[in-house]
């Protein structure tokens, strides 16, 4: 076996070709699926609470506050103090609520981006699964979430709930077309929709330089799209905090309200990982074109961190949305989806057909 | 057409006005301004109330635990919610006259509102604000204090 | 808009939710039974009262001096205003004249009354909407409003400064300094303001045309303050009844015609550098001078009746004493703005969303505490 930072493939194929040769197929496979759930839940706990604790770090850094600073160094402890915390909260029985819906929710909401992680490229060959309907795959799966929101805002018998549950069904419902339509402007552009393949395609130059204008304008509308699909930022709607108290998690305590906070922060992750990934390069390290040493250079860094830097920055920029601007009231939400959205992005999609026809891209 | 024009126009500047927003968050993220947030059990010892801070209500005494009270009863009565009690007795001093003195002067700081009617009435300036803020107790009768210390005696000269 | 109360009958079902007592956007106590229509509210009635402490009631029981510990509880972020107005009033009955210095010391902390008042409007305005940055940049240099109060008064929020007569104390001699250091900051960072909320295009979306009033439903409903100015009643008492020091400084009345929620606000930051311009012209010449007038232990009003009115951050502020020559007030009446312009919130918020509800509700900028008194 051969472990290396830079290729996993050897590694896998390692695990694949050991777990055969002591059982049969199926339960390889098995035992393959098991393994791969338990490595994605370790890792979908670990950036939940590291984003959490991000976002209030960067949050306080731009209000001039201090943060958490009172677990561990700088705080950095304080999530998990929060979640041993929500794991001690009672669970509060909602009278008249539909009992049966009320607990369903949360797992909706989680297992939708639990089934989107598994086919985002961490790196070359950590990837639980290449389908080569990858992005239709992703915009298929993250609009799934949106069930469970509804579910919950149905179920908690809480006339703020509905409210909230209602707002983000129209809201995602909407923003789903803008994050497709951005992300097609890519395929076009990439000429596949498997999600390897698509970062294969940048290895001399990431979408975004490669794709000129048309790309820039892709993906400042994917991010916009983006940032309303996992309800945050100006796009908090079904939240509210100050209209509707908490929107549709009002009746949620403990455990239950954990699922919602961490599936909204792993929905962010999910968001930039498709951003980098399409936009960015994925793993891809930055490359150009006929300057060999410096491509050494790059190629020095693991692309698992590569991977990791592009889409914290691509959380950052929706952290920086989320705490500079005001939240939009739904009418204008709709507006700015299908009045201003919409009618760019199909402008876009024709500009970068145009441009891959012609071959004005590199 | 216009319309048309007035749609992109509407565009780059809402896009415009949005950036404005993020270069004033943006900017303090890179250089964070002043942090007004006072890091309160840390940095206990470098917390320095104002002068004028109004605490609590303290009587002074000085090194042979006199102060300057004579049990008038002024700051009684100008108190608004009745947080000073006047507890007065008499003695007979060494002239041989009958005087009125202090026995308790009762001040139950769960009550007072820090108007600071009583500092000002004081005829003879015997009470004023200290800078004690660390009132949180257990008990809620020890909110009601007794100003003047056991066994203290009147000021000579003040009457 | 319009279409929501003509609807048929089969339609009007009421969804009705009760916004409050508990609930962010109210900013206390205060309880709004909203009914809705989907996203559409079609009537809003507050319930008030439920932190009615009868501080009318009481002031009957206590004495002139006394009063001020009372008004400082009602609109806590223009405590040293309300006290202002409870002092004038009962010096004009006394006919007294306190000197210059008090005059001016009053004016400026007036003023920066007004200013911490207006940043702290700001502040929540911003965080009602949804931008959560603004509540801690308007707190943040609220502090060195307050800083100065407690440098000066003693507190920070209750100052308890005032007294018939003048004032409790002289002011700190670093007082000046602090202010005019105070003055200088805020001069550069107010535009800072206009930056991060003003301008942009989602903040003055949810707020132009919305809880529109006209002038002539200002001088009808009552409303003053920058709601009233906003709809372009000029209504600035500071202008039209000078008191203290404020006839010998020039300013500004900030009017504007249109009437909504977005010129409610803007009439609140404008206002914010008049009070700049108003404290400047003060601090560098506060006259020497006694800093209290010489008054009676006990203070008895002549019989009569006696009515102040001063301009708190949030509108006019008129106090009504009734004496019967006793050390008690026979009857003291407060006509808070608070209470007039919470009146018309179901006129503006009929036909808005809810969303608008909130922003309307925040661009009064109420203060609980002085609807119920």
């Amino acid at each position: 076996m051969k472990f290396s930072l830079y290729d996993f493939s050897s590694f896998t194929a390692w695990i694949d070709s050991s777990l055969r040769a002591s059982m049969s197929p199926g339960w390889a496979v098995a035992v393959e699926m098991i393994l791969i759930g338990i490595a994605i839940l370790i890792f979908y706990a670990i950036v939940g609470l590291f984003l959490v604790y991000a976002e209030r770090k960067v949050c306080a850094l731009m209000q001039n506050r201090l943060g958490p600073n009172r677990v561990g160094p700088g705080g950095v402890f304080q999530t998990i103090a929060d979640l041993v915390k929500l794991l001690f909260v009672e669970l509060v029985p909602i009278k008249n609520a539909d009992r049966a819906l009320f607990n369903l929710a949360p797992f909706i909401v989680i297992i939708a981006s639990f089934m989107a992680i598994g086919a985002i490229p961490f790196a070359k060959g950590l990837q639980a699964i290449d389908l080569n309907i990858g992005v239709f795959y992703l915009i298929a799966i993250s609009s799934m979430g949106v069930i469970g929101v509804l579910l919950a805002g149905w179920a908690s018998n809480n006339k703020y709930s509905l409210i909230g549950a209602m707002r983000s069904g129209a809201q995602i419902v909407s923003y789903e077309l803008s994050v497709g339509l951005a992300l097609v402007t890519m395929v076009v552009l990439a000429g596949t929709m498997q999600l390897s393949e698509i970062i294969e395609g940048q290895r001399w130059g990431w979408f975004i330089f490669k794709g000129h204008i048309p790309a820039v304008i892709a993906f400042v509308i994917y991010i916009i799209a983006g940032t309303a699909e996992t309800n945050r930022g100006p796009f908090d709607l079904a939240e509210a905090e100050s209209e509707l108290t908490a929107g549709y998690h009002t009746e949620y305590s403990g455990i239950k309200f954990a699922f919602f906070f961490l599936a909204e922060y792993m929905n962010m992750f999910i968001v930039a990982a498709i951003a980098t990934t399409v936009f960015f390069g994925g793993w891809m390290p930055f490359h150009v074109y006929g300057w060999d040493g410096f491509n050494a250079v790059m190629d020095f860094v693991p692309p698992l961190i590569w991977f990791l830097v592009k889409t914290f920055f691509v959380i950052f920029l929706m952290m920086w949305l989320k705490w500079t601007f005001p939240r939009l009231r739904i009418d204008q939400l709709l507006t700015l989806e299908w009045k201003y959205l919409l009618p760019i992005n199909i402008f876009n999609l024709l500009l970068m057909a145009f441009l891959v026809l012609t071959g004005l891209h590199w | 057409m216009n319309s048309f024009i007035e749609y992109f126009r509407g565009i780059f500047h809402g896009l415009r006005s949005l950036l404005n927003g993020l270069s004033v968050t943006g900017k303090y993220f890179v250089k964070p301004g002043t942090t007004v947030t006072q890091q309160y059990p840390n940095k206990r010892k470098d917390l320095k109330m104002f002068d004028m801070f109004k605490g609590e209500v303290i009587m002074p005494h000085n090194g042979k635990n006199e102060h300057k009270c004579t049990g008038c009863g002024i700051c009684e009565i100008n108190c608004p919610n009745g947080s000073i009690e006047i507890i007065s007795a008499s003695i007979i001093n060494e002239e041989g006259k009958k005087q009125r003195i202090i026995d308790k002067h009762i001040y139950h700081l769960g009550m007072c509102t820090f108007c600071g009617l009583c500092i000002k009435a004081c005829p003879s300036q015997a009470i004023e604000f200290g800078q004690e803020f660390e009132h949180a107790v257990f008990d809620r009768r020890k909110l009601t204090k007794v100003l003047n210390q056991p066994g203290s005696r009147i000021m000579k000269g003040v009457e | 808009m319009e279409e929501a109360v003509k609807a048929p009958v089969a339609e009007q079902e009421e969804y009705v939710i009760n916004m409050g007592p508990q609930h962010p956007s109210t900013h206390g106590v205060l309880r709004l039974v909203v009914s809705l229509r989907g996203e559409i509210v079609r009537n809003v009635e507050p319930h008030i009262g439920y932190i009615h402490r009868g501080i009318e009631k009481m002031c009957e029981s206590i004495t002139y001096p006394q009063i001020i510990h009372l008004t400082d509880r009602m609109d806590y972020l223009s405590a040293h205003i309300n006290n202002e107005a409870v002092c004038l009033a009962v010096e004009k009955a006394l006919g007294i004249e306190v000197s210059d210095r008090v005059k001016y010391i009053r004016t400026i902390l007036s003023e920066l009354t007004r200013i911490q008042s207006h940043q702290l409007f700001w502040a929540t305005f911003g965080m009602d909407l949804g931008g959560l940055t603004c509540f801690f940049y308007g707190l943040r240099d609220r502090e060195m409003v307050l800083d100065i109060f407690e440098e000066t008064c003693g507190g920070r929020m209750i100052v308890s400064y005032n007294c018939p007569g003048g004032l409790m104390n002289d002011i700190h001699p670093n007082f000046q300094n602090r202010t005019k250091e105070f003055i200088k900051y805020f001069r550069k960072t107010l535009p800072e303001y206009d930056r991060l909320l003003t301008g942009n295009v989602i903040f003055q979306e949810r707020l132009r045309n919305i809880g529109t009033v006209t002038r002539e439903q200002a001088i009808a409903w009552g409303l003053t303050g920058p709601v009233g100015r906003a709809s372009g009643f000029s209504c600035d008492v500071r202008k039209h009844n000078p008191y203290s020091a404020y006839d010998r400084v020039t300013f500004n009345e900030i009017l504007y015609k249109e009437g909504d929620s977005f010129h409610r606000y803007k009439v609140r930051m404008d206002e914010m550098w008049e009070s700049m311009n108003i404290i400047e012209q003060l601090i560098d010449n506060i006259p020497p001078g006694a800093y209290a007038e010489k008054m009676k232990p006990v203070i008895k009003l002549p019989e009569g009746e006696y009515f102040q009115s001063v301009e708190t951050a949030r509108g006019e502020l008129g106090v009504y004493i009734v004496s019967d020559g006793n050390k008690n007030p026979y009857r003291v009446k407060f006509r808070s703005p608070n209470f007039v312009h919470l009146a018309p919130l179901n006129l503006m918020s009929k036909g808005a969303k809810i969303a608008d509800l909130v922003a309307i509700n925040g661009s009064l900028d109420l203060i609980i505490p002085d609807i119920d008194r």
